[in-house]
């Protein structure tokens, strides 16, 4: 062999060697970059006494002992590694710092961009807290393109037609939300309207979060998951924002400031605007590091929900009293099939696609037809008095969106009931619900576009 | 400085004295100069004569809790070579506690000093030995 082979074999092997090392959670980089540069001299002086570098690779390495007892060592020493740590900005080393550090900067400067493009229509006499219907309708128009922007920078799309394609997106959204010559403030299709660009737009941030894969089922399955954690960290944002203003607030009334117009009128909007953000910088920073928060939800609460909507069933069909759905009350139905589907598409995303069905797979199923049961009963009786009731846009709406989940569900009980019979694999379930992602986008759009006209602006 | 014992090949040493010995034969070490692991491993071997052999590894975790207690402090340097190497430098805290621990061998020392004479018997061939600057050997 020639020397430099040998020298990109000992190469290869010292790569392998500390990638091996990196694995190990109690041994961090820079102790991996210690123990290189050990085995990387006692290599040399092995050669240096006539052996070939693989022979001084392998007798190197022995001599840096077990690897299970090294890390257990280095766990005890350093037990605060055993926590997974979302390192931000890395500080090991200035070159490997640059990506993080730039991630932040960005996120947060788009953060900040949200933040000031909230209150840029108070320049224009758009006052927040008077023209509400006004930001009602173009919230997301204020916040979702700094978060599209992120992904086009982050995914590096500035140059191809899909940033092109987005931006026509914003821009017929934005004309949509302000053309209709709406009857009233609080008319039914401009409240629905607000209601419903959110989620057609949402669109518009998983084509941009997917990068170029939002035509393979992986890459919608990613926006998925993302969708899942950023809700959470926002929530969790929240929470802490909670906090910190109701402190804020409590401090400066014991000095006789009033703060509430501050809190009201700029901490809430624009912390708001700049959360938005801030949740999807998290969770892509946090990605790789921490446990998805999600799926360990969902194994918690799939049994749970499980449970009661088998009891709700139970007594139902014990007492034999009809499902009384008033108007309202079927949003309440959505709401429990949408947790429902988030319940099952987070067990989805978490579980591997190679495990044979489970006891929880079973659980999934079960969930499922009972959702089902309990909405077909309300479905049910909500048809049956639809004459007596009308059809106002509010109802349309409901029973539109009822519908649509109604049916995911439905098939996707039954891809799953396949899968559990083991005639498919749950790919195909996969494929279904993230291609369904769509059949919501369009509705909403429908909701937002035809929905005024069609019910003449009331 | 003692004579380096001749060169027998590896003792087998209990793990707990490994343990028990690791903190002061580092720390004198470091107090000769700073230095760093892959060199004082061979120092470990040069003192012993190539009879006291540590598992290269186990050295890093000593290190590191030598400079979580403030024994020792690390910094990172680059090598000639263009690696980066991480240097241990001894501190005040260090020197002081390495006088503790010279103090307490030297009484361990002397008490088994005082009995292996009166045993009277050959020692040994593969026994336990520690030879550096401040430690006497033990069971010579």
């Amino acid at each position: 062999m020639r020397p430099t082979t040998n020298a990109n074999v000992l190469e290869e092997q010292i790569a392998q060697w500390r990638q091996y090392l990196l694995r190990r959670q109690a041994i961090g980089s820079r102790d991996v970059a210690e123990l290189e540069d050990h085995l990387r001299e006692q290599v040399a002086s092995l050669s240096d006494v006539g052996l070939a570098p693989d022979e001084a690779f392998l007798v190197a390495v022995k001599r840096m002992g077990n690897l299970d007892s090294l890390s257990r060592e280095f766990a005890l020493e350093h037990s605060e590694r055993l926590w997974k740590q979302l390192v931000v900005v890395p500080t090991a080393s200035a070159d490997s710092a640059a990506p993080g550090r730039m991630d932040a900067i960005v996120a947060f400067a788009l953060a900040v961009g949200a933040a000031i493009a909230i209150k840029a229509p108070n320049l224009f006499g758009k006052l927040w807290g008077q023209d509400e219907v006004f930001y009602a309708r173009n919230i997301s128009l204020f916040v979702l393109p700094f978060l599209v922007g992120y992904f086009v920078w982050k995914r590096d799309l500035s140059a191809s037609s899909m940033t092109r394609w987005l931006a026509v997106a914003f821009v017929a959204a934005a004309i949509f939300a302000n053309i209709y010559p709406y009857t009233s403030a609080d008319s039914s299709t401009q409240i629905l309207a607000a209601i419903h660009l959110p989620i057609a737009l949402w669109l518009a941030v998983g084509i941009a979060y997917a990068g170029g894969r939002w035509s393979q089922v992986a890459g919608r399955m990613d926006f998925i998951r993302f969708s899942g954690e950023w809700v959470i960290y926002l929530v969790l944002i929240a929470l802490g924002g909670g906090l910190l203003t109701g402190f804020l607030v409590m401090m400066f009334t014991t000095i006789g400031v009033n703060v509430e117009r501050f809190v009201e009128h700029w901490l809430i909007p624009c912390g708001a605007a700049g959360a938005v953000i801030v949740a999807a910088w998290l969770v892509e920073a946090k990605q790789s590091v921490i446990e998805n928060m999600a799926p360990v939800l969902t194994r918690l609460f799939s049994p749970l929900f499980t449970a009661v909507l088998l009891t709700f069933l139970g007594t139902l069909l014990f007492t034999g009293r009809a499902v009384n759905v008033e108007r309202e009350m079927l949003m309440a139905f959505n709401g429990l099939l949408v947790i429902v589907l988030a319940l099952m598409l987070y067990s989805l995303s978490a579980r591997d696609p190679d495990a044979p069905p489970g006891i929880f797979d079973i659980i999934q199923v079960v969930l499922v037809v009972a959702a089902l049961v309990a909405d077909a009963l309300a479905l049910w009786n909500i048809v049956g008095r639809i004459t007596e009731f009308g059809f106002s846009p509010n109802r349309v709406a409901v029973l539109g969106m009822n519908m649509i989940l109604l049916v995911n569900l439905a098939w996707s009980a039954m891809l799953y009931v396949r899968f559990l019979r083991n005639r498919d694999s749950l790919a195909g379930l996969e494929r279904w619900q993230t291609r369904y992602l769509h059949v919501y986008a369009i509705w909403a759009a429908i909701v937002v576009i035809v929905f005024p006209p069609l019910f003449g602006y009331r | 400085m003692p004579p380096t014992p001749p060169s027998t090949g590896p003792t087998d040493i209990s793990k707990d004295l490994m343990a028990a010995s690791s903190t002061p034969i580092v720390l004198a070490i470091l107090a000769e100069g700073d230095s760093y692991g892959y060199a004082i491993l061979q120092r470990v071997r040069e003192l012993s004569g190539g009879r006291l052999e540590w598992t290269d590894g186990m050295l890093y975790p000593v290190l590191h809790r030598l400079e979580r207690l403030g024994y020792v402090k690390a910094r990172w340097e680059t090598a000639e070579s263009g690696r980066k190497r991480k240097y241990y430098h001894i501190t005040a805290a260090g020197k002081t506690q390495l006088a503790e621990e010279r103090r307490q061998w030297q009484v361990i020392n002397a008490t088994l000093g005082g009995i292996w004479q009166p045993l009277a018997r050959p020692a040994p061939a593969h026994r336990p030995r520690f030879a550096y600057d401040n430690l006497q050997p033990a069971f010579a």
